[in-house]
């Protein structure tokens, strides 16, 4: 691996060295190296379309690092990655795609990732996209996430892309069983031209149910962003979005909140606000000492954090 | 010492320019604690605005240790010394409170150092370090982090614009304190404050009367407050009409 390939790395999974725990790194369109444990095995799909992860009912605190790395300029890729977590385990998942882009074609990865998640399962799935290189190439990645949960398990997804991805059509699908808990943190970024849309539909179909969709967004320059959430509540069950929204310069945002009530006892709210900085907020940190222009990064990482 | 020199402040309201600040000088001496009083809508917030360079005189200068800071920033004044106390408190999504006072301080302090700036605004600091700067904090406990910023800065001027509004009685005390002791911290420091509140009045050295955009009465405190707390009820009518 080399330095380029390191940093994608470190940038979106955090990692300096190879990770404990059980990984998948794929390079390149290829599996680079690979490690299983006990309780979590991943396994090639017979088609080689993408790879399995399988955890074994109860395991407890153990982590799964899937990164994806694309440092060749031009590469299309689509991958798809089933994730079964087992009967009351309790996992965290770090997935995540860096594409370095250094060329004049488009490079782009789809991960399309489906979870299975079992009775009484935790699984906190971490999720962050990342570019860079000085090609003219197009960075271009569209994960989605199909998320299929059990009766009283939890998810928490938390994905993050602040920099670098070109274009991004992010779609998030859940189901839930009774009991079950999704929530949602999304933090986005974009500048320049670039473009991205994410989109959430989550199904409260059990009794009981519960979704938390937050979305925090930044968009600056001539970038263009587009935010559309819909909850269903099918049974008695709560669900709450939101949307808030920094825009600057010259740049565009929608939100489009859907939240439908197919049940009288479903409590359904959704929240959205866009808004450029309040001055006072620049003014304050000003009477502190910085200037303007570090007033607005101080904002905006908050913001973003 | 900050000097203002015949500072005018003027806005444009329906077509007509309406004075808001007229021909106002002052000296604030180091080691002095003064106290900004008088009739709301008389010009003292705007006054302290001018001080930290939020707003700009549409005449006269303003020195600051001799340097004429006139047509200097927010920035810049900030860095040479001077510190402004909001009367709201600004609400920040995601900043937490820990944040604000290492951006306050300058320096990446440690959370210990920022919990004792806490801790002297009378905030049990381990309940809000770590909180974010939102609109879960209620105006009182926001003010009393205004000030903790203020605090950590150290600066050799500090301006407050009504820091007792919002604070509970019962802190009110610990406020004083607060006060008494930032006054003594920096050797030749100033303390400016807006208030209408006579314990505070008591504790300054000398007293401003600012009435009708002008400075109604100016002087050491043993002087100034008997008289504004002379027909009662009608606190300080004397100055106030003599503003107008």
């Amino acid at each position: 691996m080399d330095a380029i390939e390191k940093t994608l790395l470190e940038q979106i999974a955090g990692l300096h060295e190879i990770p404990t725990g059980a990984y998948n790194i794929r390079k390149n369109g290829e599996t680079e190296s690979r490690n299983v444990t006990a309780n979590i095995d991943i396994v090639s799909k017979s088609d080689g379309s993408g790879i399995e992860i399988h955890v074994k009912p109860g395991t407890r605190h153990e982590s799964v690092h899937v990164p994806v790395i694309l440092s060749q300029s031009g590469l299309n890729e689509v991958v798809y990655n089933d994730f079964y977590i087992g009967e009351g385990a309790d996992v965290v998942i770090i997935a995540g795609c860096g594409i370095h882009n250094s060329g004049c074609d488009n490079s782009r990865h789809d991960g399309i990732h489906r979870f299975f998640i079992e009775r009484g399962a935790k699984v906190r799935y971490v999720e962050k996209h990342y570019g860079d290189g000085d090609g003219n190439g197009k960075r271009i990645m569209n994960p989605k996430t199909i998320v299929n949960m059990g009766p009283d398990s939890y998810m928490e997804m938390d994905s993050v892309q602040i920099k670098g991805v070109d274009s991004t059509d992010r779609i998030t699908e859940a189901v839930l069983e009774e009991g079950a808990r999704f929530v949602v943190t999304e933090r986005l970024m974009t500048h320049g031209k670039q473009d991205a849309k994410s989109t959430f539909s989550v199904d409260l179909n059990g009794e009981g149910s519960s979704a938390n969709v937050v979305s925090r967004s930044v968009a600056r320059d001539e970038s263009h962003q587009l935010f559309v959430s819909k909850i269903h509540g099918n049974s008695r069950c709560s669900g709450h979005s939101e949307c808030d929204s920094i825009i600057m310069d010259d740049a565009k945002i929608g939100a489009v909140p859907e939240i439908t009530a197919n049940h009288p006892d479903a409590a359904l709210i959704h929240e959205a606000a866009i808004g450029k900085i309040a001055g006072d907020q620049i003014t304050k940190l000003m009477t502190l000492g910085l200037t303007e222009a570090e007033a607005e990064e101080q904002i905006v990482n908050g913001f973003l954090k | 010492m900050l000097e203002l020199q015949n500072i005018s402040f003027q806005v444009e309201e329906e077509s007509s320019q309406k004075e808001i600040l007229r021909n106002i000088s002052l000296k604030i001496e180091d080691n002095q604690f003064v106290a900004v009083t008088g009739p709301n809508g008389g010009g003292k917030s705007t006054l302290v605005k001018v001080i930290a360079g939020i707003e700009k005189p549409t005449e006269g200068r303003i020195l600051f240790d001799g340097t004429d800071i006139t047509d200097m920033g927010i920035t810049e004044r900030a860095r040479m010394g001077i510190s402004y106390g909001f009367r709201q408190p600004v609400r920040f999504k995601g900043v937490t409170v820990l944040d604000l006072i290492r951006l306050a301080a300058g320096k990446n302090i440690s959370t210990a150092g920022a919990c004792g700036y806490l801790s002297e605004v009378g905030l049990c600091a381990r309940d809000y370090i770590n909180r974010e700067v939102n609109a879960s904090l209620s105006g009182g406990e926001l003010k009393r982090i205004e000030i903790a910023t203020i605090i950590a800065r150290g600066t050799k001027m500090s301006v407050f614009d009504e820091p007792e509004a919002g604070i509970d009685l019962w802190s009110f005390h610990n406020l004083i304190q607060v006060f008494e002791k930032l006054h003594g911290q920096i050797a030749g420091s100033s303390i400016l404050i807006i208030s209408h509140q006579e314990r505070i009045l008591d504790i300054a050295d000398q007293i401003i009367v600012i009435a009708g955009g002008s400075v109604a009465a100016q002087g050491p405190k043993d002087e100034i407050l008997p008289e504004l707390l002379k027909n009662d009820g009608a606190a300080g009518c004397k100055f106030y009409k003599e503003g107008f």
